[in-house]
């Protein structure tokens, strides 16, 4: 038998690699892939309690968790792929058209 | 130590390790193909918690869909560019500062919390032989049918504006 809070700790390491990936890289891709990690870090918690509550509601949740990540994925890409033919970059830092 | 804690402790050091590889590879392709060993393993964590319906929708969704797509935009973009660059940004200490001192904050709360939730004695589907698709399937389209249709809507939406968006001329 696994102890709940081992899930929850290791969805917390989770969850702060992605908000690292999100705040410390340049490469608009790496951040997008860094908010699947943190997608992922909740959806383990989502499951953890619908194990530990005997309740199927956190997996149904996990199962729209996902959805928006497909809906969030494909937006993403598609801006990322709009951006770099107008701009010619990927780096989050170089977009800077609306800094004066 | 029994076996399925040594398997956690497998799954959980496997994620964990690959996650960050995720945000530390200079190579963006590298990134897509550590994320792809993450969500393998945070699978695994969901077979563990006896959710096995999630645990094919995440292969077959987030490792067979999502990552695809996400290869095909790494090609799309210029990748070569990419790898003689600065791969962090000048806010990176701060962030890891503020990011270590957010886990320490959570890891301390779980910590304390840690005998409100104890020992989890039976499984889900102990009742009977009611299978875990069966139960979610159930609840998909008993109690969470408006949500349903509103997640379809949302894709509908979603796959409208990526066409939108990656369309060189509308018109």
């Amino acid at each position: 038998m696994i102890p709940t809070d081992w899930f929850l700790l290791l969805g917390t390491g989770l969850f702060t690699i992605g908000v690292i990936g999100v705040l410390s890289r340049r490469n608009v891709l790496v951040i997008l892939m860094s908010i699947e990690l943190i997608l992922n870090a909740v959806n383990i918690n989502l499951v953890a309690f619908s194990h530990y509550l005997r309740s199927i509601d956190g997996q149904i949740f996990a199962i729209f968790v996902i959805t928006d990540a497909a809906a969030e994925a494909a937006i993403g890409l598609g801006l990322i792929i709009a951006l770099f033919r107008n701009k010619e970059t990927v780096n989050a830092d170089e977009i800077n058209l609306l800094k004066w | 130590m029994t076996l399925d804690q040594t398997a956690f402790f497998i799954l959980s050091a496997l994620a964990l390790v690959s996650g960050i590889l995720v945000i530390t590879r200079r190579n963006v392709v590298h990134s897509v193909i550590w994320l792809i060993v993450t969500l393998f393993s945070v699978a695994g964590i969901f077979l563990l918690l006896q959710a096995e319906f999630l645990f094919a929708v995440q292969i077959i969704l987030y490792v067979g869909g999502i990552m695809v797509l996400f290869l095909f935009a790494v090609m799309l973009v210029n990748v070569e560019a990419s790898l003689k660059e600065a791969r962090f940004n000048r806010q990176w200490g701060l962030a890891l500062g503020t990011s270590l001192l957010l886990l320490a904050e959570l890891a301390y709360g779980v910590y304390k919390g840690r005998h409100g939730f104890r020992l989890v004695q039976a499984s889900l589907a102990a009742g009977g032989p009611t299978s875990n698709t069966r139960i979610i399937g159930s609840a998909l389209y008993g109690n969470y049918m408006l949500p349903v249709e509103i997640a379809s809507v949302l894709l509908l939406v979603a796959m409208v504006g990526a066409v939108i968006m990656t369309k060189r001329r509308l018109f």
